[in-house]
């Protein structure tokens, strides 16, 4: 069911408060709960970081804006650090790096199915084979050097396959970037899925940045280094989906709107009751934030938010298998590539990039070297090794 | 002790979605992987060979020019291994204090049913292994050593326990499951107070290998106690008789 953001005033600002221990609560459980709980955990708590590291960066662009942006950006520094303490110890960093690729797919296959935009749901669509394909690397990482089955935080919703192959996605950056929407015409949707994506990427390629150094395999630490390149590609394509002319407050409120509109969908599809009851309070906290910024918004244009965004949000995001829709996406674009802001479906790419890529393949590829050979099977391949 | 693990919704394996499971082993069935040009054994081989040491093991202040008896007993020895190793114990049983410390807070926890276990044995060990903190550090002083200092193989002791103190210290795991981790310590700590007690003498430093092996007495006692309650607590569990 959709919802009215308008007439729903949610929660004050002012009310929003945390206690430490409400945010470093209960974990959810790698083997009991559902992928998907794990999915809107990592999404969410991505989207406040994102929502967090934009706020920081207005602030440096805008005085006047400073203080109602700490203000909410506190709270939603601690909205991502109860969402974030929510992934159990138990998860190794390949475990959550395993985790991560199911988000960039299954959201990112969700998003794309729709998104009103055809030029962006294309390019989510080639995000999303690239995606894919880092799944596949790091599965046969986990397999290969801890033992490990990927399948037990995937839980069958996911395929295991190569896709675009994560060494013919390195471009370069006049490749990555795409045009943007226009601010004027595009759906309220397309800018709420273009800052989505970008804010889940960012946290992928953060979170790499991270984990990667504390692996003393030097095949991991290589990988990660390769695939974590491919998110920073990653967060300039979508980010550049982004029109820069929509000023601050246009693109905080959208930010704001778009987190109303994903707890929304998340407490929609949550089965877990506890972790339910978290998507429905920052529902409520949202709520605030987005009248929060209407109020501004208000005040400093004199115009109505509801021209920007329509009083009732669409429909949840579906949170569930996206395989037929991935399967096909993989049947009938593996081969496309970017050149410039274009797709080609030739395969034809720009001097620039065959040179970058050349370069950085030149001592060999990671991906390519720890998934030579690569069949993912149920109970790693060490049972078929020992035969 | 009754602290078996319930019986329910766990989803990692491929019989809890018979469904799902079939369309992913279809989709792997037609895959056909590429094969590359270089091994990922090749990989590791040629970083083992541009790799540098971890680190290094700090100069006695008795090679700076400040004399130590015990040092220059060492002559003839490579006294740099011997801190290594010291060093590697020290921090070995700094970190098997604080899992002991973190068993007692499990076991308080789980005061009524610890089964086999001795809640104040289990205090007992941890003092004794604070005691042999102690006792290495004067081993490192009375050569002129640096027991501040982290040698190589202290720093790797740290990467090797750190699973194991996970484990105690999680909210959510049981006494068992937590006295199998303190197990895991205990098997690696007597083979080593037994080497450490039996080089030191070999070279030498016969106060300092009695001192080891009254730690390596205790420890025995730690791995027997700790394995024997580990094996009644897992019988307990499975309903078999001892």
């Amino acid at each position: 069911m959709a919802l009215n953001w308008s007439d729903n005033k949610g929660c004050a600002l002012s009310k929003q408060r945390f206690t430490w221990k409400e945010l470093a609560p209960q974990p959810i459980s790698k083997l009991d709960d559902d992928a998907f709980t794990r999915v809107r955990i990592i999404l969410m708590a991505g989207l406040e970081l994102d929502s967090v590291r934009s706020k920081h960066i207005a602030a440096r662009f805008d005085f006047n804006h400073r203080l109602p942006l700490a203000q909410m950006r506190r709270v939603e520094h601690h909205q991502a650090t109860l969402i974030n303490w929510l992934i159990g110890p138990d998860h190794s960093p390949l475990d959550t790096t395993i985790a991560y690729e199911q988000v960039a797919i299954e959201v990112t296959a969700a998003l794309a199915q729709v998104e009103p935009d055809p030029y962006i749901a294309q390019t989510m669509r080639f995000g999303l084979l690239e995606d894919f394909d880092h799944l596949y690397r790091y599965a046969a990482l986990m397999d290969r050097l801890e033992g490990k089955d990927a399948n037990n935080i995937l839980q069958c919703y996911t395929d295991i396959l190569a896709g675009r192959p994560t060494s013919v996605e390195h471009r370069a950056p006049e490749d990555d970037l795409r045009s943007h929407y226009d601010a004027a015409s595009a759906s309220p949707l397309t800018k709420m899925h273009s800052i989505i994506i970008t804010g889940s990427e960012y946290q992928t390629h953060d979170y790499y940045m991270v984990v990667g150094p504390q692996f003393a395999d030097p095949a991991a630490r290589q990988l990660y280094a390769e695939i974590a390149s491919i998110e920073e590609q990653h967060v300039t394509q979508y980010g550049s989906m982004i029109d820069p002319s929509q000023p601050l407050l246009e693109q905080w409120l959208m930010q704001e709107a778009a987190e109303v509109y994903m707890y929304h969908s998340c407490a929609r599809y949550e089965d877990n009751p506890r972790i339910k009851a978290i998507w429905e309070r920052f529902v409520d906290y949202e709520l605030g934030h987005l009248h929060a910024v209407c109020d501004l918004y208000r005040k400093e244009y004199r115009r109505d938010p509801e021209e920007l965004l329509p009083a009732e949000l669409p429909e949840p995001l579906a949170f569930a298998s996206q395989r037929d829709f991935v399967q096909k996406v993989l049947n009938e674009e593996v081969n496309l590539r970017a050149l410039g802001t274009e797709y080609s479906q030739s395969g034809d790419e720009s001097k620039a990039t065959l040179a970058y890529r050349t370069h950085m393949n030149s001592e060999g590829s990671p991906t390519e070297i720890i998934a030579s050979g690569y069949r993912w099977m149920p109970g790693t391949e060490v049972l078929n090794k020992a035969a | 002790m009754n602290q078996t693990a319930p019986l329910g919704m766990n989803r990692t394996g491929m019989q809890i979605s018979p469904m799902d499971a079939e369309r992913l082993l279809q989709a792997t069935a037609d895959f056909e992987p590429d094969i590359a040009e270089q091994d990922v054994a090749d990989l590791r081989l040629a970083m083992i060979a541009e790799a540098q040491p971890i680190g290094s093991v700090p100069v006695p202040a008795t090679l700076k020019g400040v004399a130590k008896a015990g040092m220059q007993m060492l002559t003839g020895h490579k006294a740099h291994a011997l801190l290594d190793k010291l060093a590697e114990r020290l921090a070995y049983e700094r970190a098997g204090t604080r899992l002991y410390d973190a068993f007692v807070t499990k076991c308080e926890a789980y005061s009524d049913e610890l089964g086999p276990i001795s809640l104040e044995t289990v205090r007992q060990f941890r003092n004794e292994e604070a005691d042999h903190v102690r006792i290495i550090d004067d081993a490192i002083r009375s050569i002129g050593g640096d027991p501040t200092a982290a040698t190589p193989c202290a720093d790797l002791t740290g990467v090797e326990t750190m699973g194991l103190l996970q484990v105690v210290v999680d909210p959510r795991t049981s006494v068992i499951q937590s006295l199998h981790a303190v197990l895991v310590a205990e098997l690696g700590d007597e083979p080593a107070w037994e080497l450490l007690a039996e080089s030191a003498r070999a070279m030498g430093q016969s106060e300092m290998a009695d001192n080891f092996d009254e730690a390596l007495a205790e420890e025995t006692v730690h791995l027997e106690t700790v394995r024997a309650w580990y094996a009644e607590a897992t019988r307990s569990l499975l309903g078999i008789a001892s």
